[in-house]
């Protein structure tokens, strides 16, 4: 999750809008954290107050093989 | 995990051991693998296998005296194996191919054989290939001359030529009319000594007198030979050929063994190695492999179509197909689970053990440990008693104590163990007016979130039925901590229970639960706890009208009471007692697991799918169950099932026992809090209000499903929604008008997608993960 590819971009990220900041999500960094292990990724995420979107594919997707690989070291 | 222990499972573990052909034969030829290409007709490859065990393929398929027919044990089921004939016809077929390459060997030695039987000609062969010089010294005009006369109808000369020029091709220099003799002249054993770096007498019958100056002979005149080395007095000089026991009677295999085990011994000399430590070529000895004979269905020999010919290359694959072969597996063909990693015990004790050793790096079997089911069914099937869930527990509390258990594969049971234990569901409660506590009805967390109203009702009827005072324990027995390696939080468990029961008076728990009652029975043996069919098959089921059954059923015993034989006859008893024409389904010992076991389904559901399905296609007729677990997941499965309780105290909404849906986890924790405050209030009297629920929350049946196979509750969406909506935190979909919530609950992350409707939020799907993100400023 080093890198910030094309798929972690959501498909209808143009449409998603924060509710409180009322702004268009966009791409920006995020700091992912689990079992002790932090590394930087690209994730929607609201300009204004930083809420970070994680979509469906994504958590079940590529999040999961890593939270996998790093529960197995 | 400690070492020694491991070996000891490793040990009990016989799949690895040779078959009983192989520990039959002196040259512990692999008939099995042999026999595997046959069957499937690449007699090159099967050549290949008997040309890297037996030194003189040509003749030795021709007159080996098969000590390994005996021994087959399909001789228990239509009659052994014909391996005579499946040399033969594998050897006919493929000699041409016979390819050999002698080891390069930097500083050969030159080893002098005395004789050219089977056995002098087997060291050479052995010692040649491992790169030394030999010269077989032979008295007679021809090698292998006993041969000629006494197999002369069987064993046809081109054999015995076939085999001598590929011996020769392989450089091995062979003397005739060159008789040794027991002096110091050219041919004089003294010489050999002298300029040979080891000597071996292969020599036939009778006494050797000649030899007394340079080895001690025995009392008869032979020379004296080390039976398990076969050195003789002399260090240089070892002893072979029909040279041994005065009663020997002359076998083939047997001599070929003889100087297999003199070159082993010549060569370990040469290379300054000890004669004894390690040796595995101590001839013929007993199986210990197990096989379940009575499996395989009776079929004779092949018989070939021309007696005289032998097998054509379809019989003898035909013949090589009515092999078994010898093979164990009694466990892993009974359980999917271990099916599921394609291997067998012995191997998964050491992959388990070194996944647990890894300091640094992957484990690769951290999820295989976490997939068993713990059920005891491979204990109950093998032959040694070896227990695969007793290995994959003490690896799990390995795991737990090192801080290397995943996370993941057991933080949602144990979260539903937390609310079961919780003031939310958990009560205990003295029977209504009464002093003393005779007993307490401990129905188990399952029973109490699958089918509240059975506990109501039974505890009604314990109350009314037992005297001294029936109290109420509505608790969890604490399986989940033990199964999931958490010592320290199963301690904490039985701690708080044992409190509880002391509260209530010390009373004897009567459980619904199997698991509990082997849980309670183990942990806590001061409860003396008892199954709840032991005693409903004594004091009777109350009277009333019973749900009509159509039709019989088959009756699943759960896993954690397979040892619990009251039990299993109580319910047997009750079910028939009730009109249900009972059938079983391969019986209580060998039951299988419902998933629920040993938290398998959260670490692997893939797995335990296989075992539920399995067990579910065991036959046509409905499932009778007496474990809230088993029934639901059964149900889930779509297997048509009712628990034993149905048939008594039917669901009071009405509506097929048999058809009655899984709950699912959400609805389950539902249960159990409306169980505490119903009861409370209309048993005990107390003020007791419903749970309600923070926000009107509409779950579309398919999002419900997906919820539960993600393992994410109801509550956990609500109130993720509720606290969205509270603080406006959410994102909004313009293109759906759908919005987005999420919240962190412990170690998870859950997000929900919803849009507010007229009669409440409308879920539209749910997801989760463990991973935190936070944006960096």
């Amino acid at each position: 999750m080093t890198a910030a590819p094309e798929s972690d971009k959501p498909s209808g990220l143009a449409d998603l809008v924060c509710g409180a900041c009322d702004v268009p999500l966009e791409m920006g960094k995020v700091e992912a954290s689990y079992l002790g292990q932090s590394f930087p990724v690209e994730l929607p995420r609201c300009p204004s107050c930083g809420f970070v979107y994680v979509s469906e594919e994504l958590a079940l997707g590529r999040m999961l093989k890593v939270e996998q690989a790093l529960e197995d070291k | 995990m400690d070492g020694q222990r491991v070996k000891g499972w490793e040990a009990r573990c016989i799949e690895e051991q040779p078959p009983a052909c192989t520990t039959a034969c002196p040259l512990h030829l692999d008939v099995r693998t042999m026999r595997d290409k046959m069957k499937s007709g690449d007699f090159v490859a099967a050549f290949a296998v008997y040309a890297r065990f037996i030194p003189f393929p040509a003749i030795l398929s021709h007159i080996c005296d098969h000590p390994c027919q005996p021994k087959c044990r399909r001789a228990e089921a239509g009659g052994a194996i014909r391996i005579a004939e499946l040399e033969r016809a594998c050897v006919d077929e493929a000699y041409a191919t016979l390819r050999r390459k002698a080891q390069m060997n930097r500083k050969p030695k030159r080893i002098a054989i005395v004789g050219a039987g089977l056995s002098g000609l087997t060291a050479a062969f052995d010692l040649t290939m491992k790169g030394h010089r030999v010269t077989v010294f032979e008295a007679d005009a021809h090698p292998l001359d006993r041969l000629l006369s006494d197999y002369a109808e069987v064993l046809p000369p081109s054999a015995i030529e076939a085999d001598l020029g590929a011996l020769t091709t392989l450089g091995v220099e062979i003397r005739c009319r060159s008789r040794i003799v027991g002096s110091d002249g050219p041919f004089g054993l003294d010489t050999l000594i002298e300029s040979f770096d080891a000597a071996l007498l292969a020599l036939g019958p009778g006494p050797a007198l000649d030899f007394a100056s340079a080895v001690r002979l025995t009392q008869t005149g032979r020379v004296a030979v080390d039976p398990d080395t076969r050195v003789t007095s002399h260090p240089k000089v070892f002893g072979g050929g029909v040279h041994g026991a005065p009663d020997e009677v002359y076998s083939p295999i047997g001599s070929a063994h003889d100087g297999r085990r003199a070159a082993a011994s010549i060569d370990r000399l040469l290379q300054g190695a000890s004669l004894t430590a390690s040796r595995a070529d101590d001839g013929t000895t007993a199986s210990c492999l197990y096989v379940n004979v009575a499996a395989h269905p009776s079929r004779p020999p092949i018989e070939p179509s021309a007696a005289d010919q032998g097998y054509t290359h379809d019989e003898a694959s035909a013949e090589a197909a009515r092999c078994f072969p010898c093979r164990c597996m009694e466990c892993v063909k009974a359980c999917e689970y271990l099916k599921h990693y394609g291997a067998y015990p012995k191997r998964y004790v050491r992959e388990i053990y070194n996944n647990v050793g890894i300091v640094m790096g992957h484990r690769k079997a951290n999820r295989m440990i976490d997939s068993c089911t713990l059920c005891g069914l491979c204990d109950a099937l093998c032959p040694n008693d070896l227990a695969m869930g007793e290995v994959c527990l003490e690896a799990r509390r390995d795991m737990v104590d090192s801080g290397h258990m995943p996370v993941s594969h057991h933080d949602f049971a144990l979260r539903d163990m937390a609310h079961s234990r919780s003031p939310a569901a958990a009560f205990a409660r003295r029977q209504p007016g009464r002093g003393e506590c005779a007993v307490a009805f401990f129905p188990g967390c399952q029973l109490s979130a699958s089918s509240p109203w059975h506990v109501e009702r039974v505890y009604a009827h314990l109350a009314a039925k037992i005297p001294g005072g029936v109290g109420l324990m509505v608790d969890c027995c604490g399986a989940p901590a033990l199964w999931s390696g958490r010592r320290a939080l199963h301690d904490e468990v039985t701690a708080g229970l044992r409190d509880t029961w002391r509260s209530l008076g010390e009373p004897q728990i009567i459980t619904a639960c199997s698991t509990c009652l082997k849980t309670l029975g183990e942990f806590l043996p001061e409860m003396k706890a008892r199954s709840l069919w032991t005693v409903i098959d004594e004091i009777g089921w109350p009277d009333g009208a019973r749900p009509r059954l159509a039709g019989p059923l088959a009756i699943h015993d759960p896993c954690t009471g397979r040892r619990a034989t009251d039990a299993q006859g109580a319910v047997r008893r009750l079910a028939a007692g009730l009109g249900v024409e009972l059938r079983e389904l391969g019986g209580a010992e060998l039951t299988t697991c419902c998933g629920f076991g040993g938290l398998a389904s959260f670490a692997n559901p893939e797995v335990t799918d296989k075992i539920v399905d399995r067990r579910i296609e065991e036959s046509a007729d409905d499932y009778l169950t007496y474990c809230a677990m088993c029934r639901d997941n059964f149900a889930r499965h779509g297997k048509r099932s009712v628990h034993l309780l149905d048939l008594v105290f039917p669901s009071p909404e009405g509506g097929d026992p048999a058809g009655r849906p899984d709950p699912g986890f959400s609805l389950r924790r539902d249960n159990r809090a409306r169980l505490k405050t119903r009861m409370l209030r209309e048993v005990w009297g107390e003020d007791m209000a419903d749970p309600t629920p923070e926000i009107a929350l509409i779950v579309p049946d398919a999002v419900r499903a997906d919820m539960e196979r993600k393992l994410i509750l109801v509550e956990d969406v609500a109130r993720a929604i509720a606290e969205a909506e509270a603080s406006g935190r959410k994102l909004k979909d313009k293109a759906t008008s759908h919005s987005i919530a999420t919240l962190r609950i412990g170690e998870f992350t859950c997000w929900a997608e919803y849009e507010a409707t007229a009669r409440g939020f409308l879920l539209h799907r749910a997801w989760g993960h463990r991973m935190q993100v936070e944006a960096k400023p």
